[in-house]
């Protein structure tokens, strides 16, 4: 009885949970499409998602390209398909590892940062303190971030197919010896539209979801440090999973038969 | 509605699970007048202060601010309540991202729409009303002691010109001689502003100061108000325990064994 019990408080935690994500999402994106737009704070909110994380995400996508590259090549080798290995890392950086490591290190570096940014402000009064200056705070803290993510994760998803890409032709070249004209030529003669394209619309939900688990815990954060602390990691783990989950259920979407 | 009270509150009830926090709170506040509420930690001073402000929903009551009832108040006319508002936070909360300057002029940019340029403008002079020199204008909220965030809280309180201004625990954290200094400025911008004051406070002699009417809360209600000058004869024992500190009395402290 007592097992019963708490699996049905579970339950009912993440069922209440969930209620809570999807009426602070129905909020934050209204706020999203109505006036006032807060135009400097959503370009300074593009350029911390964007800009800042073009380093760590290009070098996230250079070495899983290489490594890759390299995985490919001494599987393949064993029955005589190394030719394909230009093909695998195209198809696999652009459809699934470019989108998802990307939106992982993001939500490392950004949504932590949203939670911890936002949950000291709860926690600080500064939250009130917006709403006593006649300004919305999903208006001016959650919108912004909103934004700048669901457009910005597809920008820096571009970025790492193409370094990714190049990682692969990188040590394809180098260490195992392809034809430089030849690996090119197979990089792109089995690639298709959609391969990138769902790899666009994956991060841009992606995006959308880091910004919202870290602006919804730090919102949501209570009690001072600790509760900050808490948000943050609640804030990463949760958009980590999401991301996660959201890529099965998105690929199914574009690629199942 | 000119001869309404200000600020109007009415049997207000507010419950956090089964702890019942506010139990009836009423009270009036006129126009022009200030109103402190003292009462120690925990007795319902700060959710009071919360629910007239909009930030908490009380369960049963009416909160009425120039006769307007705002307890169940939809987004837009809410926003335009809290024009008529400032506040002091007792923390200050200024918003660590921005500028002194910014902070001050938060409201003005924000909330009405000015210019940038014209905002700084006004922001430094408010600054100068509250004894802060413009080279402060450009330094960041962490670069600032307590004191000097204080005043930058109360300039950015003051800069829309509101007609009610809330005051959260003003002297809390502040040295003796800082927090009179405080309690002058308070003073000195309301009367000049002619303003509403509500404050919140455990400091007897920044009450003392500021207040021209003072109420006590204990256990989530009113149990005395009156005029200032009559505090040290309110004939009330939990009063008199209250402001002159005593550990004996009808007030109990709630100390948990460990």
């Amino acid at each position: 009885m007592g097992f019963v019990r708490s699996v049905g408080g579970a339950a009912l935690v993440f069922l209440a949970a969930t209620g809570r994500i999807a009426l602070f999402a129905a909020v934050a994106v209204s706020h999203c499409v109505r006036p006032p737009i807060y135009g400097r704070l959503i370009l300074r909110q593009m350029i911390s998602i964007g800009y800042y994380s073009l380093p760590v995400v290009g070098l996230t996508a250079l070495f899983t390209g290489m490594v890759l590259a390299l995985q490919s090549y001494t599987g393949f080798a064993r029955f005589q398909a190394e030719g394909a290995v230009a093909t695998v890392v195209v198809i696999s950086i652009t459809r699934e590892l470019g989108p998802v490591l990307a939106a992982l290190m993001v939500a490392g570096r950004v949504g932590a940062a949203m939670a911890a940014e936002i949950g000291t402000m709860r926690v600080t009064e500064q939250i009130d303190a917006l709403s006593t200056l006649s300004t919305n705070p999903y208006k001016y803290l959650v919108a912004p971030r909103l934004i700048a993510g669901f457009t910005m994760l597809p920008c820096l998803v571009l970025v790492a197919d193409i370094i990714g890409v190049f990682g692969g032709f990188l040590v394809g070249v180098t260490v195992l010896d392809f034809n430089p004209g030849a690996y090119i030529q197979r990089t792109w003669q089995y690639l298709e539209a959609v391969d990138v394209i769902s790899g666009l619309v994956k991060a841009a939900v992606f995006g959308f979801v880091i910004a919202l688990m870290g602006c919804y815990h730090g919102y949501a954060s209570k009690g001072g440090a600790q509760g900050v602390g808490a948000a943050t990691t609640n804030a990463v783990v949760s958009s980590s999973i999401m991301i996660l989950v959201f890529n099965y259920f998105l690929t199914g979407l574009f690629f199942s038969r | 509605m000119a001869d309404a009270p200000k600020i109007a509150l009415d049997d207000v009830h507010k419950r956090f699970g089964e702890k019942r926090v506010l139990n009836g709170v009423s009270f009036e506040v006129t126009r022009g007048e200030s109103l402190v509420i003292i009462g120690g930690s925990g007795t319902g001073k700060s959710v009071t202060l919360k629910c007239v402000l909009g930030l908490m929903n009380p369960e049963a009551g009416s909160i009425r601010i120039d006769g307007e009832e705002t307890v169940g108040l939809g987004t837009r006319d809410r926003a335009r309540v809290m024009t008529k508002f400032g506040m002091l936070f007792q923390g200050s909360a200024l918003f660590d991202s921005l500028p002194v300057w910014e902070n001050v002029a938060f409201g003005l940019i924000q909330g009405q729409g000015m210019a940038r340029k014209a905002a700084k403008d006004l922001a430094v002079a408010k600054l100068a009303n509250v004894g802060l020199g413009a080279d402060v204008a450009e330094l960041f909220p962490a670069e600032l002691s307590g004191g000097m965030q204080k005043r930058v809280s109360l300039a950015r309180a003051i800069a829309t010109e509101p007609e009610i201004i809330f005051f959260d625990e003003p002297t809390t954290g502040l040295d003796p001689i800082m927090a009179d200094v405080i309690n002058d400025l308070i003073v000195k911008c309301v009367k000049d502003l002619g303003a509403t004051a509500l404050s919140i406070t455990h400091d007897m002699a920044s009450a003392r100061k500021i207040a021209d009417r003072v109420a006590m809360i204990y256990d989530g209600r009113i149990i005395w108000h009156g005029p200032v000058a009559e505090i040290d004869r309110s004939g009330n024992p939990y009063v008199d325990q209250f402001i002159h500190g005593r550990a004996e009395g009808p007030i109990r402290m709630q100390v948990k064994r460990l």
